[in-house]
Formats: structure tokens, sequence, C-alpha cells
């Protein structure tokens, strides 16, 4: 499968030095105006990990995302990256480093012009997948999310949680080594919230490394994986099967 | 890039004017408003231009040689005055040749009284200028050549047309700095609304991995394309518009094309084909890859 092999090329630069996936050192990030939204974070976490990163508003967590995919750099500290300096990478290393890295936001960000298969067969595209292999990879994932019946459809056309799924199926058709959930299950019902986290499971299960930003206490709970809670820019708790640590 | 790709780039080039209906014909329209203006402007420019040049074609200088000069000296004179860079052309009129044009023009029947011819010292150069804005130049010259008894010439058709050369220069500065200013007004409002319909979707393809090149390569040929539409339209029009002008201009004020000789609109095509279309081109070019720009630092 030539996805795999463009996938395996970049690996092969980045040189996977440990089993660590992301380690994050001593981080900060101040903004010109205001408290620092990070303030000496860090993290270690493993490849192949699920882990859940909560914490309210204001905590820091969006600003940790955004690290993670190089829209940010930090003021203070080092990020690696699948052994990857992301501060030191040059901007126009930047678009194969993201190639690396799946990406689901709460609103799920579709190209709404385009229906189901363009909006997957999109990412394929950026990293010139022939057409041919475009048409076998596509269809494949869609049924993998559960939406191969629904590759005309446009976005509006979707519900929610069919939105995300077409997300996710966008997100890891490149087999991504991490899939970063920015709060993927804020604009669903409990159903499809669920749904939507069993997808990232068994993803996870596939050897993906999943990090998932999320609000929803329930879900949290109930799965029992890694929990790291973060508050005004600092980790307050790191606990292995913990839980949702409420704000008082 | 690969084929496939070129083909995508192109293909996603051309679906994004028709899902962005709405935003290219605002385009589309701008582009054209301007280049419309232009074009108008342009003719009638160079329409003006013409009958300048026309009427400056007939400015001449008439020059009369002392009594009794021989005709040796005469043709060296002529020599001399053809060396010169301001003039264009230049005839000789001999003292029997004046005599007969005055008869003809003045006298009529009443000439048969004159028996010997009383011009006789009338023989004379007729010196046309390249550049009418020359003439004192050539009259001071002239004035200083040995056997010239006497320099005729028509300094106010001289002065006029050689100030009516400069107005029009600064006129075409004038207007063309307008309309490049309202144009980059326009332009720069409608690439304006152009960022705002695209922010997320520029924003999704570089979170996606897609490199700048890639993400602006369709941009860049929608561009393109409005701006040729945008150039090509007002042509056509400008087309329809100057002939049917000129037809009704020729046809309903027939003692004007005596004095107006109009430009046929190939030969103004000749040149408003090529500037407008790489305006077009141009226009579209920047204002996308501006529009893109702004977004790639994600």
């Amino acid at each position: 499968m030539k996805t795999r092999e463009k996938v395996k090329h970049t690996r092969k630069k980045n040189k996977l030095i440990s089993d660590d996936m992301i380690v994050m050192t001593n981080v900060s990030k101040s903004y010109s105006t205001g408290a620092p939204a990070l303030n000496g974070v860090t993290l270690n976490i493993k490849k192949g990990e699920f882990v859940f990163v909560v914490g309210d508003s204001g905590s820091g967590k969006s600003t940790l995302i955004k690290l993670l995919l190089r829209e940010l750099t930090p003021t203070e500290g080092k990020i690696l990256v699948n052994g990857c300096d992301v501060e030191r990478l040059k901007r126009r290393k930047i678009p194969k480093f993201r190639r690396n890295i799946g990406v689901v936001f709460q609103d799920f960000r579709l190209l709404k012009d385009r229906n189901v298969y363009e909006n997957v067969a999109f990412a394929q595209r950026i990293i010139q997948i022939p057409t041919r292999d475009i048409r076998k990879n596509v269809p494949a994932m869609l049924s993998t999310v559960g939406l191969a019946g629904k590759y005309k459809a446009k976005p509006k056309q979707l519900s929610g949680g069919e939105q995300q799924r077409v997300a996710l199926a966008r997100a890891l058709v490149n087999e991504p080594l991490i899939l970063l959930a920015d709060e993927p299950t804020g604009n669903l019902d409990p159903k499809n919230s669920w749904e939507i986290m069993k997808l990232l499971e068994e993803i996870n299960a596939k050897g993906t490394t999943v990090l998932v930003v999320t609000h929803n206490r329930e879900i949290v709970n109930t799965m029992q994986k890694r929990v790291i809670t973060m508050k005004k820019g600092i980790v307050v708790s790191d606990e292995e099967k913990g839980g949702y640590i409420d704000e008082d | 890039m690969r084929i496939s790709s070129f083909f995508y780039t192109i293909r996603q080039g051309l679906k994004s004017i028709f899902r962005n209906k709405w935003f290219s014909l605002a385009s589309i329209a701008t582009i054209g408003a301007c280049l419309f203006l232009f074009g108008i402007f342009y003719a009638i420019l160079i329409n003006f231009d013409n009958i300048v040049k026309t009427a400056e074609k007939g400015v001449s200088v008439t020059v009369f040689f002392d009594e009794g000069i021989s005709d040796d000296r005469i043709q060296e004179i002529g020599n001399l005055i053809s060396m010169r860079t301001e003039v264009s052309r230049i005839d000789y009129i001999s003292a029997d040749e004046a005599w007969e044009s005055f008869k003809v023009d003045y006298l009529g029947e009443y000439s048969d009284g004159f028996l010997e011819n009383p011009l006789e010292d009338s023989a004379s150069y007729e010196i046309y200028l390249s550049d009418v804005a020359m003439q004192g130049t050539l009259v001071t010259y002239l004035e200083s050549v040995e056997g010239i008894r006497e320099v005729n010439r028509s300094e106010i058709t001289a002065n006029t047309l050689s100030g009516m050369n400069t107005l029009i220069g600064y006129v075409s500065i004038g207007i063309i700095g307008i309309l490049l200013a309202v144009s980059i007004f326009l332009i720069s409002n409608t690439v304006t609304i152009g960022i705002s319909i695209r922010k997320e979707e520029i924003q999704i393809m570089k979170y996606i991995g897609a490199t700048d090149f890639f993400v602006r390569a369709p941009f860049v040929i929608e561009g393109i394309i409005i701006g040729l539409f945008g150039s090509l339209i007002p042509l056509g029009i400008i087309y329809i518009i100057y002939n049917n002008i000129v037809e009704y201009v020729v046809g309903r004020f027939q003692i004007l094309t005596s004095l107006i000789q109009f430009i046929p609109v190939e030969t103004i095509f000749q040149t408003l084909v090529p500037v407008s279309l790489a305006m077009g081109v141009g226009i579209g070019f920047v204002g996308s890859f501006i529009t893109v720009k702004r977004h790639l630092r994600v």
C-alpha cells in the first residue's frame, strides 16, 4: 500500500529514538496579554497509549493541541513528537510533520462543499497518493467508520455523529502515528459520543497513539484510561486508569 | 508534482469558480469594470492622439530665397534642410507653380491681365515637421541659413498642437492613475471577501498537512481564470460598442469624417488585447496569491 510506504519513509526520517511518542519538558506558552496558557508542563506519552486530557476552559488544553500541531511554538521548554523537535522544525517541513498526526475537532471542520468521499480523499491527495490507490483506500476507511453507504453525501446532509466519523476517517486514512482529538464528542449526543469513543479505542488497539481532550465526565470515568488533568496551564494530576477530577 | 495531482489542481480551480459562483461573478465584474473603463479611455485617447498627429502632419514652414539666388544654391539649401532630424518631408515649389496655385485659388478668370509672373522671386520650400514642438528650433536654424530671405510659419497652430500633445499625455496619465486607484480599491475589497470565504478551507488544508503550494495552486488557477474572463468580456463589449459608435458617427455626421479619421478597432485591439489580458490575468494571479498567503501561516 502506497500510503504505508510514504508514511514509513517519513517515519524513518524522523528516527524513532525510543518508545516515547510525545515528550514535553518544562513547556510554557505565554500570549502577549494575560497569564501563561501553559506553565512548565512536563509530559511523557508512550507509543500506543490512549490518554485523556481534561480540564476546564482556560486550563491550557487547546494550547497543548496547537503546540503539538506546531501551530504555535512554546515560549519555553522542549517538545518532541516522535523524536522530532517541534520548535526547530522549519516552516517548509511542517506539512510533512503534520502528516504523522491525525486531528479531529469538536466542530468537525469538513470541507462543506465536497462530499464525504472527497473530504477523506483530500487527505490522500495532499500527500500525492495515486488516484487508483485513493479509490481503494477511501472506501475501505469509510467502511471502517461505518459510512460506506454515504460516500456521496455532503456534510450538511449528515448528522453530527456522522460528520465526526467523516472527520475521523480523514484523520486516519493516511495512517498517522498519533491521533489528536479536541473535544470530539462536544457537539454529539451520548449515543453518538460513545460510538466515536469506540472507534477511537479500536484505532488505538491497532497501534495509533490517541490523545483526547474532553469535558465528558461520563466517558472519562467509564473508559478507565490514563487521565491528565490541567488547571490554569499546569498539570495538576496524571493518573493511569484515572477519572474526571472536579474543579472543587 | 504528479500528473494526477496537476489535473486535480486544475479541476479544483475550475470547480471552485462554480462553487463560489457569486464571489466569482463579483470578481469578474470588478476586473471587467476596471478593464472596460481602461479600454474605453484607451480607445478615446488613441483616437484623439491620431487627430492631433494628423493635424501635425499638415503643419509646415515655408522658406523663400534671396532675389537672384542660383538653382544650385536652392538645391544645396534643400539638402541641408532634409538632413535635419525634425524634418519629415520637404517639397520644392517653383515660382511658376506658386503663381499657378495663386491664380487658381484667388484670381480665377482675372489672371489673364498678367503677362509676367509677379511671383518670380517666390520659389519656396514647404517643410513638414516630424515633431511639431520642434518648429521653433527649425525656424531659428532656417533664419541663419545664407540665401533664405523669409521664413513663414504658423506659430499658433504649432503651439496649439504641441499643447494638445502635452495635454493628452497628462490626461492619459491622470485617467490611468485614477483607474488604477479605483481598481486597487475594488479588487482589494473583492479579495477581502475572498479571504472570509476561504479562511476556514485553507486552515483545514493546512491542519491535514497540505503544503503551501498544494493549498495555493487551485486558488491561483481560479484567480487566473477569473482574470481571463474579466478581461475577455470587456474586450468583447468594447469591440461591439466601438464599431457601432464609429458607424453611427460616420453615418450621422458626415462633416466630421473629413476632420476625424477613426482608428480601426483591429488596430486598437493589437495593443488593447495583450495589455488587457496581461492586466486581467495579472490581477487575478496577484489577488489570489495575496488572499491565500495571508492564511498560510497556520
